[in-house]
């Protein structure tokens, strides 16, 4: 790269015949890497001494990869070390090559480590480079791995929330990213702006379910949801979601995720809201999460006593209709699964006997079939 | 069905919604046109009669060729070899196409040369042991079923290695000095339970801690704390269902979240919510289906459906064999993306899933299309076909349970668990 700046570069740029079209064709090539190729290890003085130890695929091998020549003369070389358990400055250098060839080999990641302890290498310089690593590869496990080891190492996670927001930014459902932010958090204690950071990108984005979680996870570990003002405050931030975009399973997941324990009969007047957002925001969820409302209210009424058998009945009434309403109109993808759920809840109830239950759709019981 | 409530939910739908659905068949159509997935329709006119075909042929030439050599596209995935064995096998299972001896011969000397002299498998020749090819190389051992396949595995150094990876809290790490992840516990009770190396001290707390993935959405999550993911929730369910736990989970909320999951427009399965269809989880999601089937029947519920998943099976095999296949053999993510072996092996068996009901004793097909279309059923558990499931298991519990040399595990009793015999 140096070559190419100080030698390379400047008489293209003063020559005046030169055109915005070179300029642009020396961009893109800065942009894609362009470099003088970087001679093999086989052909540098520094790596003379050392047998390269070829990869051992024995005579007929199976899932053979047409390795190029730089990935195998790196690996090669690796073994190398490997072997003689190397810890030299060469190795570590030698270790960036191998992973920029494929950042997955988590046995060179593994060495990396070692190497870096063994030659107490800068931990900085280090979280630098794991810094780039990732943004180029953000889907991968060993690089968020290697960077929890350097973050554990130094005892210092103040560049972490930062830099996850930068990931973040690009991919706002990064498994790895929200993984790693858990645990920063988590091991920190680093709980303060994280509702409104969650805030910020529900704001970006309300189907976010990754956002959701995180929500979820935030005041699971903080306040927590036994607080009924905070129940009925995320009960409110919920359908105000819904209101702007009724179907968003997300935010019905998480009205339901946060009170199945409690019960979702519990807070009082959801059934009426919900009810209400019925005429104008209906929507498989919406009716989904009625059904479960009232089949709660079903099973806590074994425990009650003010709820009489007609209202028992009513409330089984109205849970069968809207499963039969999804099982048939609203979410017929999930057809069977509703059918069931209906049966089951019939089943538990008493209302009809075992041997009265409606028969399955009529296929041979036993058989090919082919569709038509 | 066009609700207009704006934002990125209704612009994914709709550019999806072009893939698949009797109603929507011209918009399959113009967008077939867009990809090369459009030749499926020029060349193959059973698609237009949407009595789709799976390219046998194709599939079964992409295979060979992938078993023997690789291009340097393939770079990326040179610490996943076995892998790469297990994705091919398997996916040649389910088609019914037998591996040549000399090849299964090839590859249990090589997968011998990816066993670590500390025991498990490694990536590839030379590299540290791991979980993940762990789980990939006893799984194609198991597919082969051969002696020469049985014997590559040191049973003894396979105990040292799980134990080397298992951690206080119940969980296990992928690899020594490597990150945990719910993944990580099912290989091991994979292996553990395949070879007859399984003991309760071995998975003592790891129950627990995978229950304590199950979270608020009802699936399950890669550590405690984070979002319900579709692969995350079969390796914790099927781990658990090895260890004979599965009703410890809240079952009606993991059914109900996994079945949400099947999107009612594409008939593929997303891996979590609000995000785009995949066809690789059409096994890892749809496969959960039989699971649950079997743990809540276990659990006394009397209806259950005699002849069907909870999911609709046609649709998922339509956006298998409409959306999924390169016409040059090979399967994939969605239209538009490139063939690879991972999406291979798991749209074959999310397929397989589709077209089988049932266990041993009680078996319902249901095949989209043509006759040839059928794949061989597998086993939902391990995801090798039943038969080599029960070979295997039968092999290996003639043998002793190895002694661990660890310090922190007792003599082993040697008991296998009820739950470790095959059939769902």
């Amino acid at each position: 790269m140096f070559f190419f700046y100080t030698v390379v570069l400047p008489p293209v740029l003063l020559d005046s015949t030169v055109n915005v079209k070179h300029l642009f064709i020396v961009l893109i090539g800065c942009i894609l890497k362009v470099q003088p190729p970087k001679p093999l290890a086989k052909d540098r003085k520094e790596w003379a001494d050392l047998e390269p130890v070829p990869q051992d695929d024995g005579p007929n091998p199976v899932v053979k990869i047409a390795y190029s020549e730089k990935f195998s003369d790196v690996y090669d070389y690796f073994r190398a070390l490997l072997k003689n358990d190397e810890r030299s400055d060469r190795a570590f250098a030698l270790t960036a090559e191998a992973i920029e060839l494929n950042a997955a080999n988590y046995t060179v990641w593994h060495y990396r480590r070692v190497l870096l302890q063994a030659l107490s290498k800068d931990l900085r310089e280090e979280m630098r480079y794991i810094t780039a690593i990732i943004e180029e590869q953000p889907k991968n496990y060993q690089v968020w791995h290697h960077r929890r080891m350097v973050v554990e190492w130094l005892n210092d996670p103040s560049e972490e929330l930062e830099f996850i927001a930068d990931i973040l930014s690009q991919d706002a459902k990064n498994y790895h990213a929200w993984q790693h932010r858990q645990w920063v958090i988590q091991e920190y204690k680093l709980w303060d702006n994280e509702l409104k950071f969650v805030e910020n990108l529900l704001e970006d984005d309300v189907r976010n379910n990754s956002a959701w979680n995180q929500r979820h996870f935030v005041i699971s570990h903080t306040t927590g949801f036994s607080d009924p003002a905070i129940v009925e405050r995320e009960i409110q931030y919920c359908l105000s979601q819904i209101r702007k975009a009724p179907h968003n399973e997300s935010a019905w997941n998480y009205l339901k995720g946060m009170l199945q324990d409690r019960g979702l009969s519990s807070p009082p007047g959801l059934l009426e809201r919900v009810l209400e957002l019925k005429e104008t925001h209906c929507s498989p969820y919406l009716l989904a999460f009625l059904f479960d409302c009232y089949e709660d209210a079903l099973e806590n009424s074994n425990q009650k006593e003010n709820v009489g058998e007609e209202e028992r009945k009513d409330i089984l009434r109205k849970a069968l209709e809207i499963c039969d309403l999804l099982a048939n109109e609203k979410d017929t993808i999930r057809k069977e699964y509703w059918l069931f759920l209906g049966r089951s809840l019939e089943n538990k109830s008493g209302s009809r006997g075992p041997s009265d239950k409606p028969p399955e759709p009529s296929d041979p019981a036993s058989g090919q079939q082919e569709m038509s | 069905m066009w609700q207009r409530d704006g934002g990125q939910l209704f612009k994914k739908n709709f550019f999806f919604s072009f893939c698949v659905k009797r109603a929507v068949l011209r918009c399959l159509f113009v967008h077939f046109l867009l990809h090369s997935s459009y030749q499926l329709f020029v060349i193959n006119p059973s698609f237009l009669c949407f009595r789709p075909a799976l390219l046998r042929e194709q599939h079964y030439q992409y295979l060979k060729k992938g078993l023997r050599h690789l291009s340097d596209a393939y770079e990326c995935l040179d610490a996943s070899r076995p892998w790469l064995c297990f994705w091919i096998l398997h996916s040649l299972e389910l088609l019914e196409e037998p591996i040549p001896t000399a090849v299964a011969s090839d590859v249990c000397q090589f997968l011998a040369r990816c066993q670590s002299p500390t025991g498990g498998f490694a990536g590839g020749p030379g590299q540290h042991a791991h979980l993940a090819p762990t789980y990939a190389a006893v799984n194609a051992l198991c597919i082969i079923g051969t002696e020469e396949a049985y014997n590559v595995i040191n049973r003894e150094k396979l105990l040292d290695f799980l134990w080397s990876v298992k951690q206080p809290d119940g969980s296990f790490v992928m690899h020594v000095g490597g990150e945990v992840d719910v993944r990580s516990a099912y290989c091991a009770a994979s292996v553990a339970s395949l070879t007859n190396i399984l003991t309760p001290k071995l998975f003592e707390d790891t129950t627990n801690w995978i229950l304590s993935c199950q979270n608020w959405e009802g699936g399950l999550s890669g550590v405690p704390g984070l979002e319900a993911h579709g692969g995350y929730t079969f390796c914790g369910t099927a781990a658990l269902v090895i260890l004979g736990k599965e009703h410890m989970l809240d079952l009606k909320a993991l059914l109900r979240w996994v079945v949400s999951r099947q999107m009612r427009f594409e008939g593929g399965f997303q891996g979590r919510c609000n995000k785009l269809v995949d066809g690789c989880y059409s096994f890892w999601q749809a496969g959960l289906l039989p699971l649950l089937h079997r743990a809540l029947f276990k659990e006394g519920e009397s209806e259950l459906s005699r002849q069907r998943w909870m999911f609709e099976q046609q649709a998922l095999q339509e956006y298998i064999l409409l959306c999924c296949q390169n016409p040059a053999g090979g399967l994939l993510d969605k239209p538009g993306k490139s063939r690879d072996f991972y999406h291979t092996c798991y749209c074959l068996s999310g397929l397989s899933i589709a077209q089988h009901f049932g266990n041993m004793d009680l078996h319902h097909e249901m095949i989209l299309g043509k006759e040839e279309n059928r794949l061989a059923p597998t086993h939902p558990v391990y995801n090798i076909c039943p038969e080599k499931v029960s070979q295997a298991l039968q092999h290996f519990h003639r043998l002793p349970v190895p002694y661990e040399n660890n310090p922190r595990s007792s003599h082993p009793t040697g008991r296998p668990s009820v739950e470790m015999r095959a059939g769902v």
